[in-house]
């Protein structure tokens, strides 16, 4: 009797969770990471890792007590956890797809990303260790982390950071961020991804 | 244990953006060509619930576990610093498709190439760190 209850409940957790249930989620989590004396903000990570592996004696920028980050290392380390159980035991009733708007799918197919309706993958072909041997592949994973790790440094935070932290606490800095990460976004998408493929 | 908590939170931070498919490279594509509301949505909303939940916790003056007022500290202004580096992140986010939470969840999921967007923005933060001095903030 009981495992109905389980299945009930997880087959709930596995539909696509609509963007009124995970927005504000977000800033449960943000609020709780407050109460315990901590601000959201997970790029962070790559510095106290970059200090951990030995960066702090080349550099004063990684001369931190990466020790003191331990709390944020620990929400990425869960985010992979998360992951892996959200990927393993809670997957949608047709696997794990993204629901995206048949615009969007016309658009790709247009740049000769073919995709169709209901069967359209999370994570695309062209994100693997196979695409990684093409420049195209390189260009977005590695290419993509290093401006990702540059960036969100130079501009003090990433998306949980500024766009959620931030903005949430009014602060304008932030606003000024959002508004480069679109400018960079709709350049990169507008005139480099339609030549990738 | 004390730390777990963290790691609990980071669980909830998975499902979150795994399950609403902020993951996805094609919801970011998606996103940056204006083609549907989700992503917008997701950080709008969010955006909005903290907006509510910081203005609560200034006004009835909230205190964090340990007893203190929560503060929340602002960020420096000076402006070059957000816009240029906004811009350098967002031509990353767009390019791989996934933002730092995002990438550690796809890492859990067993998309293990994320690997080396992970090395790439280790390597990119820390090329940040050597140029820091030299470049406008």
């Amino acid at each position: 009797m009981i495992e109905v209850y389980f299945m009930a409940i997880r087959d709930f957790i596995a539909q696509p969770w609509p963007w009124y249930v995970a927005g504000p989620l977000l800033a449960l989590v943000m609020f709780v990471l407050l109460y315990f004396g901590h601000e959201f903000g997970i790029s962070e990570n790559f510095r106290l890792m970059c200090a951990a592996d030995g960066a702090d004696n080349m550099n004063e920028f990684f001369k931190i007590d990466w020790r003191s980050g331990e709390w944020n290392l620990l929400v990425a380390l869960g985010a992979v956890f998360g992951g892996y159980l959200a990927s393993h035991y809670f997957i949608g009733s047709n696997g794990d797809l993204a629901h995206i708007s048949d615009v969007t799918i016309a658009s790709l197919n247009e740049i000769n990303i073919n995709v169709t309706k209901g069967a359209v993958p999370l994570v695309p072909e062209f994100l693997s260790w196979k695409a990684l041997l093409t420049w195209q592949g390189l260009l977005m994973i590695g290419g993509g982390g290093f401006l990702v790790g540059f960036g969100a440094r130079y501009a003090g935070g990433c998306t949980s950071g500024h766009a959620i932290s931030g903005l949430s606490a009014l602060q304008v800095p932030s606003l000024f961020a959002v508004i480069g990460f679109f400018m960079g976004g709709l350049l990169v998408i507008n005139f480099v991804i339609p030549y990738l493929f | 244990m004390r730390m777990s908590r963290y790691i609990l939170i980071g669980i909830l931070l998975g499902f979150i953006l795994y399950k609403s498919e902020a993951v996805s490279w094609f919801r970011i594509y998606e996103m940056f060509r204006f083609q549907s509301f989700h992503m917008f949505g997701i950080i709008g909303s969010a955006i909005i619930s903290g907006i509510i939940i910081v203005q609560i916790i200034k006004r009835r003056k909230i205190k964090n576990q340990e007893g203190q007022e929560i503060v929340i500290k602002d960020k420096a202004k000076t402006y070059p610093r957000y816009i240029i580096g906004g811009f350098i992140f967002g031509c990353g986010w767009a390019i791989a498709g996934a933002c730092p939470a995002p990438m550690f969840i796809l890492l859990g999921a067993g998309h293990t190439v994320f690997i080396v967007y992970l090395i790439a923005a280790m390597t990119g933060t820390f090329v940040y760190g050597l140029l820091r001095k030299r470049i406008p903030h």
